[in-house]
């Protein structure tokens, strides 16, 4: 079925998927890390037991989506090589070790430390325990730092020079960690996750508000994740747009793209809400457009000139179709967050917060959006770079490895079939568990080894259940 | 000069990949002799014994192909295309093996992902063995890049590195177990630790010995300084940990057995380091070629010496929080 394409189409296919796949891992646990952490504390403070239970519920949950972040992880750290031995080899010396530090400053402390968090709070005590725990948060927030380093510098390149063997030598470490798009990126990203994050643990909230609105976990649970939305989803927007800015600075045809722009507007370009763009005929079918608003947007000004795709030359133009669409997506789905998170202001102001089943429908139904927001995002800025992978200085078509195309096809459909087989089980699993409730002692079919045929001691039932010992606390 | 930075790199990622065999052998291991576990609550036992660790030593084989790609680019370039097959095919047991930790305890049939661990981890042995081998052979380098075929790699001297190394990581499972459980299944795996242990030591000295055929140069760095030091001191130190091992398992020890199975590894290593130097992927791409940039190795090497300590330190701690024997009683978190 891919015979036809060649040796780059499906190493750039084979990247896209195992990339795509692997980022979702990430966009939930930096925000669950964290959102665990939280709980913790207001547990060791509060010493309420709703936050203990919610913190054992989410734990598991996070310890499913943490392993196959894990070894969805270790894939791409060989990828590079595997199928982008060019660009590993140029490249290298400038990502090479930026990489290496988030290996030594955040995987292993993940690593290190997950261990403790998930088993180790009668082992060490509470204060160990919450240190681990925030550990292993400051973990995955000092990954997404180095990797968006990493990737933006690939996009904005800085601090560089390029040696006679065509690899690209470092010259000056700070503006290369903070290259020109870096802040933004980061500032973005870990929005998302956050927002990701808090609209997951909405809809699960909103799930068991729908049964039973007095459980005081799901109350506890849907409260949290709405205020995250109401105040996140704001200033999302806002470090989108400013993010939006920079990419104008540094690849013009890159919002060109997203814009649909492609003729120039020399006095004021309009901003195409909808539409679909005809490659061919390279402009924009059935475009809905607001006149000028693009010029006011990007350049604060009503009437301020913009450039379009004619002022690029052809062979340096990104594929306009993608980019416009996962822009388009994105954009919606953030502002479909804004009246989530407006709409859950306004009933907690009337009191209602916990007594409007079409809120908590509405939740249920944008509990996925942050995934399908964090990849639109992502496939709008990758899309959007081509056709390089170091902007405008290294050619995709330059970056392949020398594998024939057969080995590219055969390790494609493997990883196809074993991420849809282990991914898609492990999507299930971590959806049984979210049905079950918080309160739920057990949250899988068994949390701990099974004795003899079958027959469960007692008190091992209860074991992660939290029974109410009033004096032991 | 030799102590320059590139040395001190390739020593760093000689290292991390030692630590790695270390740390994840025995893990793997447990999984290759996952089938031969008698109960479910054996096979319990053996998965819990690794389930607070097993990420953080896989963590050092990302460190492995990290670094490689940030201080030595070229290698990496050159080594991942020419061993696509098996790194891919590891890479694809890896995920099967890592995610059975979660899954087993989420379904009510745990068969799959039994399988899926033992499958896994077999596997990715066997496939860390076949690099290995594939490496000791040689790869063809033209210009700046991986100059031969996508099967290159499969011979019978890499499929014999693949078994030793599947055995031998067997045979650290084993002895971890012996270390770390108690009763029936301590006895078992005590048993099956002599026969692991003699096929780990004939395969350790077949593929020594076959080696020097694979590229004669082997042969003569053995005989150079310092090389050759270490060609009077190997028989001995190996004699010695074979020794060490038998009185271990004989005398009931807990954790001798399994030091000087690591030490079989250990010695082996420095072995083949000494076999490669100064080449980085022989025959031809040596550590100075491959070497990234003064400025990248430096800024690494900041951070590695400063983190690498402290990642030890807590690594320590991880397994010193989770030492003695398991409990059979302790329910999965």
């Amino acid at each position: 079925m891919l015979d036809g394409f060649s040796a780059e189409t499906l190493a750039r296919a084979q990247f896209a998927f195992t990339v795509s796949f692997h980022i979702i891992f990430p966009a939930f646990s930096i925000g669950l890390a964290s959102f665990l952490a939280v709980l913790n504390a207001l547990w060791l403070r509060t010493g309420d037991r709703s936050y203990l239970t919610l913190f054992d519920y989410w734990k598991k949950i996070f310890a499913v989506a943490f392993g196959m972040g894990v070894v969805s992880g270790i894939v791409m750290s060989y990828q590079f090589g595997t199928n982008w031995s060019v660009f590993s080899d140029r490249a290298g010396p400038v990502i090479g070790p930026l990489m290496a530090y988030e290996v030594l400053s955040a995987f292993f402390l993940e690593a290190g430390f997950l261990g403790i968090m998930l088993f180790g709070r009668e082992r060490v005590g509470d204060g160990l325990h919450m240190f681990a725990t925030a550990m292993v948060a400051f973990g995955t927030l000092m990954s997404a730092t180095w990797i968006l380093s990493v990737n933006s510098w690939m996009q904005t390149p800085a601090g560089f020079s390029i040696a006679a063997n065509g690899q690209f030598v470092p010259e000056d470490w700070w503006a290369i960690i903070f290259n020109p798009s870096f802040p933004y990126r980061l500032v973005h990203m870990v929005l998302a996750a956050f927002l990701t994050t808090s609209l997951v643990v909405g809809a699960v909230g909103a799930w068991h508000l729908l049964r039973d609105r007095t459980d005081p976990e799901a109350r506890r649970m849907f409260s949290m994740a709405m205020w995250m939305a109401a105040i996140v989803t704001p200033i999302q927007i806002f470090a989108g747009d400013a993010h939006g800015l920079n990419t104008l600075e540094h690849q013009p045809a890159k919002v060109m793209a997203m814009e649909g722009h492609y003729d120039s507007h020399p006095d004021g370009a309009p901003l195409i809400l909808f539409g679909i763009p005809n490659t061919a005929e390279r402009r924009i079918d059935y475009a809905i457009e607001v006149p000028k608003l693009s010029s006011l947007i990007l350049k604060h000004d009503l009437n301020a000139p913009l450039a379009g795709l004619d002022s690029v030359p052809q062979d340096e133009q990104p594929p306009v179709a993608i980019v416009f669409y996962s822009f388009r997506v994105m954009v919606g789905l953030g502002f479909a967050m804004l009246a989530l998170g407006v709409g859950s202001l306004w009933l907690r102001v009337r009191g209602r917060l916990y007594d409007a089943p079409w809120l908590h429908r509405a939740a249920i139904l944008m509990g996925p959006t942050g995934f399908v927001a964090v990849l639109a995002g992502w496939i709008t800025t990758e899309v959007g770079r081509q056709p390089y992978t170091v902007y405008g200085l290294l050619r995709t078509g330059d970056s392949l490895a020398p594998v024939a195309a057969p080995a590219v096809v055969t390790s494609l459909i493997a990883f196809i079939l074993v991420y849809f087989c282990v991914f898609g089980a492990g999507t299930i699993y971590i959806l049984r568990m979210m049905n079950k409730r918080p309160a739920t002692p057990r949250l899988g079919l068994r949390d701990g080894p099974i004795r003899t045929a079958g027959i469960t001691p007692a008190p091992q039932v209860e074991r992660d259940f939290i029974p109410d010992q009033g004096a032991s606390k | 000069m030799i102590f320059d930075l590139a040395f001190i790199w390739a020593g760093l990622i000689a290292f991390a990949v030692l630590t790695y065999v270390i740390l994840d052998g025995f893990d793997l291991g447990i999984g290759i002799l996952f089938p031969f576990g008698r109960s479910d609550q054996d096979r319990d036992l053996m998965m819990n014994s690794v389930a607070p660790v097993w990420d953080g030593n896989e963590t050092w084989l990302v460190l492995g192909g990290g670094g490689l790609f940030a201080v030595f680019p070229l290698a990496y370039a050159i080594v991942m295309p020419a061993l696509y097959m098996p790194i891919t095919l590891m890479l694809l047991a890896l995920v099967f093996r890592g995610v059975s930790f979660e899954y087993r305890w989420r379904v009510s049939n745990k068969r799959v992902w039994d399988a899926a661990f033992f499958g896994g981890s077999l596997i990715a042995a066997l496939c860390q063995g076949i690099a290995l081998g594939a490496l000791v052979q040689g790869i063809r380098i033209e210009g700046r890049a991986y100059a031969g075929g996508w099967f290159d790699w499969l011979t019978p001297f890499s499929v014999l590195t693949g078994v030793a190394v599947v055995i031998g990581y067997a045979l650290l499972g084993a002895t971890w177990l012996v270390l770390k459980t108690e009763g029936r299944i301590q006895m078992q795996m005590r048993g099956y630790s002599w026969w692991l242990g003699a096929a780990t030591l004939g395969l350790i000295g077949i593929v020594s010995l076959l080696t020097p055929f694979q590229d004669p140069i082997y042969l003569q760095r053995w005989f150079n300084m310092p090389g050759s030091l270490f060609s009077v001191l190997v028989p001995l130190i190996m004699l010695g940990l074979s020794w060490s091992f038998l009185r271990g398992l004989n005398d009931q020890k807990d954790l001798q057995p399994f030091l000087s199975a690591l030490g079989f590894f250990v010695v082996s290593f420095v072995g083949i380091g000494i076999s490669f130097y100064p080449m980085m992927v022989p025959p031809t791409l040596t550590i100075q070629q491959a070497a990234a940039p003064e400025s990248s190795l430096a800024f690494a090497l900041v951070g590695a010496a400063i983190l690498l300590p402290i990642i030890l330190a807590y690594t320590v701690y991880a397994y010193w929080v989770f030492r003695g024997k398991i409990d059979p009683s302790q329910g999965y978190h």
